[in-house]
């Protein structure tokens, strides 16, 4: 493409040398998060049907959820949980113009953002 | 703009879902804060009864809904050619369908 116009500036467009407003953040978490708990559903589907089949169904799903890796994907997956439930509320709240404000957005935004890692804070030691 | 081309009903499904998914949500944290099943049988008596049955089915519908829009949209976003554009959503539709069915026949016909 020539790059002749008068008006013409440099672009810079590296996502991961920018650094994002911190709303940009919680909603690039909102979209990361959907995907991640979109891709758990079969799963969570399977753990559910099999811990209803019966007593040995539900004792290999729980035996299934102590293992060290599975418990990793768990954290992660609480994450993006309280993340997008978060997230959406704030959402909800922006649709009805509630913290439309560029201070209060801000704001709600960091402690949504926060939300996500005392989630996982939490799993932490509910696991333990 | 026809009412079906302007995105509306997508965005309100999105919208309606994802607050009886927040009750629900709430509803089930409370009732294991106030107790967890501790084996099989009580765990089975509480997913087996029918209202919880029922809401339980109704969180996973909404999920699935809800869900259909979050990816459809992100598909739109990110994949250009339209051919793979179309292939992704139509494996995205017939899973969510297929995985829509599966709950209603663990929820409801398996154990209630």
């Amino acid at each position: 493409m020539k790059n002749n116009r008068p008006d013409s500036r440099p672009v810079f467009l590296n996502l991961l040398r920018i650094r994002q407003p911190v709303t940009a953040l919680t909603s690039i978490g909102h979209r990361i998060s959907g995907v991640l708990l979109f891709l758990s559903i079969p799963v969570l589907i399977m753990l559910l049907d099999r811990s209803l089949s019966g007593p040995q169904g539900f004792a290999e799903v729980v035996a299934w959820g102590e293992g060290p890796l599975i418990k990793l994907v768990l954290l992660l997956l609480v994450w993006a949980a309280v993340h997008h439930f978060f997230a959406g509320i704030r959402f909800l709240l922006l649709d009805v113009d509630l913290g439309i404000d560029l201070e209060t957005a801000r704001k709600t935004a960091k402690i949504v953002n926060m939300a996500g890692g005392i989630g996982v804070l939490i799993a932490v030691v509910v696991m333990l | 703009m026809s009412a079906g081309a302007s995105g509306y009903r997508a965005w309100l499904l999105q919208r309606v879902s994802a607050v009886y998914m927040a009750l629900y949500t709430i509803f089930f944290l409370f009732s294991w804060l106030a107790g967890a099943p501790a084996n099989y049988f009580e765990w089975h008596s509480w997913m087996g009864s029918l209202p919880v049955a029922l809401a339980t089915t109704l969180f996973f519908l909404s999920l699935l809904g809800h869900a259909w829009v979050g990816v459809r949209d992100v598909l739109i976003d990110y994949v250009k050619p339209v051919e793979l554009r179309f292939t992704l959503l139509m494996v995205v539709a017939f899973a969510i369908i297929a995985m829509g069915l599966w709950v209603v026949k663990v929820l409801l016909m398996g154990i209630v």
